[in-house]
């Protein structure tokens, strides 16, 4: 049995547990625990060590998908979990700009660890307070061959598109184009 | 879609980065600690500035710059109280009072003036209305972005900030493609031309502050405003190594397997996340 895997990465409250949650066809196993800060307190608990999904690709290929924790004191556990990816997808919260700094902290550190492909999902897009994705691009200051996708972690084809968006990627940079 | 926030999270900095990049027009409003200042921007280049609701008329900005004397300021306040400002900005020229040159380059200090006020605010909701103009009858100018955002960023002294927007030295610059954008047209400092001059994706960060003898918070403050204006990005250095062992960077399916097994291995996987 071969084992492949992706990392979703964020920070906090983004979305990562929900979006690994739409496609795992087992119960995402979580290891959430309540939150203690009263600044974080967004939600009643967050992923301390990771999210673990699965898709089973066929009888001999299995798709893992790891959520990294997104709270800064356990970014110890990233380095580990981009160990081995296919590639990686950061999520960010379109409706939390104050979060966007550290989307992008979050994303120059993977692309130290590991020089594989990924794609920005700007999640909530659903939300009335979502900004706009030209405005984020700049935001983040991705550049235009960056792919920064429209997302609701909550919808499966939302969460199919972002996972094809990003294979698409792997697949253009086997062929030696950009991801 | 909106665009609105806290300056405790989103400085005025990439705020008007933002503006620039995208080339926005309309107002953005800063809930102050007095009063709200608003500031309209068409097509990314800053036109027009007021504090409050009320602003400082024409011949207010005009007294305020020394090209008015007292008497002629209140000679015109009480015979050219009706006026819009380009109706008064007219008869000013006119009347050989002032020329064009004079109340451009002092609406545009004004204006300055107030964004720059903006740098110090670390804390305050904002929000961009596109398409809104600036009152009418205003006489408005047109003042690039990107000299702004240096300035201000010089003035950037929070270290843990800096930290965060340029987390590693290990990476290097790049020039960014943006037709139209000329750095020769920008007021850079010395110590900022000599880090340009380095800018090339074989050198990381950390080679241009010691070749330039910066220290870290040094390099880390220029290169933070040549991010903001744009004109740079933040790329791995040419040939350099992964901070990851090759065991644990490349999945071991690459290792074991040839080009075309991988490709069939990630058509599958395509397959499959389709069928879901």
């Amino acid at each position: 049995m071969q084992t492949v895997k992706m990392v979703v990465t964020g920070p906090f409250n983004a979305g990562k547990t929900e979006f690994i949650r739409s496609v795992s066809e087992i119960d995402v196993v979580s290891t959430e625990r309540k939150i203690s800060a009263e600044t974080e307190r967004i939600k009643d608990t967050t992923t301390v060590a990771m999210d673990f999904g699965r898709i089973t690709v066929d009888n001999d290929l299995v798709l893992y998908l790891f959520g990294t924790p997104g709270q800064k004191r356990f970014d110890f556990m990233w380095e580990i979990l981009s160990e081995g990816m296919l590639g990686f997808i950061v999520m960010v919260d379109s409706t939390r700009p104050e979060t966007f700094r550290e989307a992008r902290s979050i994303l120059e550190t993977f692309r130290a660890y590991a020089p594989t492909p990924y794609v920005v999902a700007a999640n909530k897009q659903d939300c009335q307070d979502a900004w706009a994705i030209e405005d984020m691009r700049i935001a983040l200051r991705l550049d235009s061959h960056v792919k920064l996708l429209n997302c609701v972690a909550l919808e499966k084809e939302s969460v199919k598109n972002v996972l094809l968006e990003l294979l698409y990627s792997i697949l253009d940079e086997m062929d030696g184009g950009k991801s | 879609m909106a665009l609105k926030g806290n300056l405790r999270d989103f400085t005025i900095t990439q705020l008007l980065n933002l503006i620039n990049l995208a080339q926005k027009t309309g107002v953005l409003t800063v809930d102050g600690p007095v009063d709200p200042v608003y500031v309209f921007f068409r097509e990314g280049k800053l036109a027009y500035a007021q504090v409050g609701r009320n602003s400082n008329g024409l011949v207010t900005i005009l007294h305020k710059a020394n090209k008015l004397t007292a008497h002629q300021y209140k000679v015109i306040k009480e015979r050219g109280g009706h006026l819009s400002d380009k109706e008064l900005g007219l008869l000013l020229i006119n009347a050989n009072y002032i020329t064009q040159q004079e109340i451009i380059s002092s609406l545009q200090a004004h204006f300055v003036g107030i964004v720059n006020q903006l740098f110090s605010w670390v804390e305050g909701i904002f929000k961009f209305d596109s398409d809104v103009k600036p009152p009418q009858g205003k006489i408005v100018v047109r003042v690039g972005l990107e000299n702004l955002i240096i300035d201000g960023t010089r003035r950037l002294h929070e270290w843990e900030q800096l930290q965060d927007e340029i987390p590693s030295l290990d990476m290097a610059l790049k020039f960014t493609d943006r037709p139209g954008a000329n750095i020769r047209d920008i007021n850079l400092s010395v110590e900022e031309w000599r880090v340009v001059s380095y800018i090339n994706p074989k050198n990381s960060i950390r080679q241009i502050a010691r070749a330039n003898k910066l220290n870290e918070m040094e390099i880390r403050r220029i290169v933070y405003g040549l991010l903001q204006a744009g004109f740079v990005q933040i790329v791995r250095p040419d040939g350099a190594a992964p901070r990851v062992s090759q065991r644990t960077q490349i999945p071991a399916t690459r290792t074991t397997v040839d080009q075309e097994e991988q490709k069939s291995l990630i058509f599958r996987i395509i397959d499959r996340i389709r069928a879901l």
